[in-house]
């Protein structure tokens, strides 16, 4: 996985500048530095213990072993079928979501305004749905159709939001997200197969049972999307100031619109792959803004929610004993109260986030 | 002091519409007209002599009856939330199902459902109230962030992702306890079809509280409706006029939900098809939204009985199919106070 960058232009890189202000831009950039790694050494623990630990333990000589080949019995197969593609696809999933909806947060200037609640991932959900119960298909041209949803309900709400974008496009989305709930229910009350699994994992996300194939195809997805968004996120900041600045500056509308077609997209794959699972986008950015110490960094959110989906994952599968709960169950669950630490933060500092 | 305010308002639309006497008859006319047809459409057509005769269709009549019952009650408490929540918060996207109210109030009655045993309707109406209670202040809480405070597209945006996470935890619930999910499944879509008349009869009290407070309180939303100051200034104790209009969209909208599940959009569309007739006074908004709530309810339960035979579809899509529309309407004309 390409980590994406976001190289600034700070004084520093001018002789001139004074030494005060260079002191300025580089603490900023210890901190970043030092935030990334505890993340990624946070998510590598968190990997560990998700594969290793649980109900059956593998020892760390025996997990190699296993990975590369040896056929222990039983251990294999609880190890390679189970364990190793829940947490490969909780650490696939986290990544796209969390830089997603750190990308959407950053670029409607609004920390409500994730991907699941302006309608990206129930549009999904619902294409998905309909491919499966009333189309009869299966597998691959199932998450054709999630991502092709997803797509056409971004351009529907982006083209009923019209161009003056910000919050009207975060309303029209939460609109559009009513009405995918409502298709999604009207779908499942119709369908005379009431597969409780199948319904639980296009309404509230679920890693269990997901084939090595589908894996692959997120990753391969991945590998194609986060360079991508690397690439065109290099000036996010002046985005940031709103569509007026940075027309002045000479970033556009245009730029934010591909950006969030990039968003758009991570978000398809993630839920074509596991389904909506609930909040992570949305806590994932926030989060990594306070990390950050209140700036925005698209790197730190999707390593954020990747940590957020395996400790996630993992809560799901042992919490209640012989119960493995969909893991979106967790995530949303968690979301509410996240919502009032955002109040209880917002409070303290007298502003949105 | 509020006669002055409401003089003020009436005088600017009295002359467009044509009286209200004309108005509440054909909203009657039209709640009559609903009712029949909510009475006599279905999957089985039934002629409108049976009505009065003995005979097998009667009893499709009588089962029809308490359906028919139970929407004029969900879709008059709708219509009233959604005209007092209007008005109290100013904001024109306002609704008990997008502000998360409905949800809050699900939520709670699972709740109750699997951890403290709760089992007749008496205890689903307490624990919907509460719920809805509990999910309005939340709201407004999360709203009310920030310098510019609870502005109408921070509360839908702040409701939705309430919303969101309330119907999490229903779930995560209902997967794990089985009672609550099998008493949740057919109630959930939000449906007036297969309630008892019990569940009518004990509904009832707490309806009529909560809908003669709102219309009660309809000179006090007036006032309310110019504005904080202008309200304070004209002798209006605001605060204790807000908790009452709350108590009253709390009342109004657990009762729906207790009764019907989940219905969004009606509380946001009535309201407005009703002010582009009579202006903006809540003497008659408030009467003429309850009526025209009852009358979309029925009207989207016989559609959906009738729309995709065999199946029904539930009257809680059939809003939503209208509803949805509607509100990106709304959006897009932009009278948000963005």
């Amino acid at each position: 996985m390409s980590a994406p960058t976001l190289p600034v232009t700070t004084p520093a890189e001018r002789p001139e500048v004074h030494p005060d202000l260079r002191l300025a831009t580089r603490r900023p950039r210890r901190r970043r530095r030092l935030v990334l790694g505890g993340l990624a050494a946070v998510l590598f623990a968190a990997f560990a213990v998700r594969v290793l630990l649980g109900d059956y333990t593998f020892t760390i000589p025996d997990f190699f072993r296993i990975l590369f080949g040896e056929q222990i019995p039983v251990s294999t197969f609880i190890l390679m079928e189970t364990k190793l593609p829940r947490a490969v696809l909780a650490v696939l999933v986290g990544v796209a979501l969390g830089a997603a909806g750190s990308l959407f947060q950053m670029l409607l200037r609004n920390p409500l305004a994730s991907p699941d609640i302006v309608g990206v991932s129930l549009g999904a959900s619902a294409a998905g749905i309909f491919a499966l119960l009333t189309l009869g298909l299966r597998d691959g041209a199932v998450s054709v159709f999630a991502v092709v949803g997803a797509v056409v309900i971004s351009a529907v709400v982006r083209w009923v939001a019209g161009t003056t974008g910000g919050y009207r496009l975060v309303l029209v989305g939460v609109g559009v997200a009513a009405a995918m709930t409502s298709v999604i229910q009207y779908l499942l009350a119709r369908s005379n197969t009431w597969d409780v699994q199948l319904a639980l994992r296009w309404l509230v996300g679920s890693l269990n049972n997901v084939p090595w194939s589908t894996i692959g195809m997120l990753a391969g997805a991945l590998v194609v999307l986060l360079p991508t968004l690397a690439y065109l996120a290099r000036s996010l900041e002046v985005l940031e100031l709103g569509d007026e600045a940075a027309a002045g500056l000479g970033t556009g509308r245009h730029r934010t619109d591909v950006l969030l077609l990039v968003g758009v997209l991570l978000t398809a794959v993630a839920v074509a792959a596991a389904g909506p699972v609930a909040f992570v986008a949305f806590m994932s950015g926030p989060i990594a803004r306070a990390l950050m110490g209140g700036r925005h960094s698209l790197v730190a959110g999707a390593l954020v929610g990747a940590v957020l989906m395996l400790l996630a994952d993992y809560t799901a599968a042992y919490l209640i004993p012989d119960v493995v709960l969909p893991v979106g169950i967790v995530t949303g669950a968690v979301g509410g109260p996240f919502l009032l630490w955002l109040l209880a933060r917002g409070a303290a500092t007298g502003r949105t986030g | 002091m509020a006669i002055t305010t409401t003089e003020l308002l009436d005088r600017p639309r009295s002359s467009s519409a044509s009286g209200p006497a004309t108005a509440y008859a054909v909203m009657l006319g039209l709640l009559v007209v609903a009712a029949l047809a909510s009475v006599l459409i279905g999957s089985r057509l039934v002629p409108p002599t049976a009505i009065l005769e003995a005979g097998p269709d009667r009893t499709v009549v009588e089962v029809r009856a308490v359906r028919t019952a139970m929407g004029v009650l969900a879709g008059v408490a709708l219509g009233l939330a959604g005209a007092c929540m209007q008005g109290l918060t100013r904001n024109p996207l306002a609704d008990p199902g997008i502000l998360g109210v409905n949800s809050g109030a699900a939520l709670a009655i699972v709740l109750g459902i699997a951890y403290l045993g709760a089992g007749s309707m008496t205890t689903f109406v307490l624990l919907g109230l509460l719920g809805a209670a509990i999910a309005s202040l939340a709201v407004h809480a999360i709203a009310g962030i920030g310098r510019d405070g609870a502005t109408p597209a921070k509360l839908t945006v702040a409701g939705a992702a309430f919303a969101a996470a309330a119907s999490s935890w229903t779930i995560a619930v209902q997967l794990v306890d089985q009672t609550a999910l099998d008493i949740m499944r057919r109630w959930q879509v939000g449906s007036i079809g297969g309630r008892p008349w019990d569940v009518v009869v004990s509904l009832a009290p707490v309806f009529l509280v909560g809908a003669l407070l709102a219309i009660g309180l309809s000179r006090t939303l007036n006032a309310l409706a110019l504005g904080e100051d202008m309200a304070k200034g004209l002798g209006r104790h605001t605060t204790r006029d807000r908790v009452l209009v709350g108590l009253a969209i709390v009342l109004l909208a657990g009762t729906a939900t207790a009764a019907a599940g989940p219905i969004a959009f009606v509380g946001l569309i009535v309201p407005h098809l009703v002010r582009t007739r009579t202006g903006s006074d809540h003497r008659h908004l408030l009467p003429l939204s309850a009526g025209y709530g009852a009358v979309l309810v029925l009207a989207a339960d016989t559609v959906g009985r009738v729309v995709l035979p065999p199946s029904e579809v539930q009257v809680g899509i059939m809003t939503a199919v209208v509803g949805v529309p509607f509100f990106l309407l709304l959006v897009r004309r932009g009278r948000m106070g963005l």
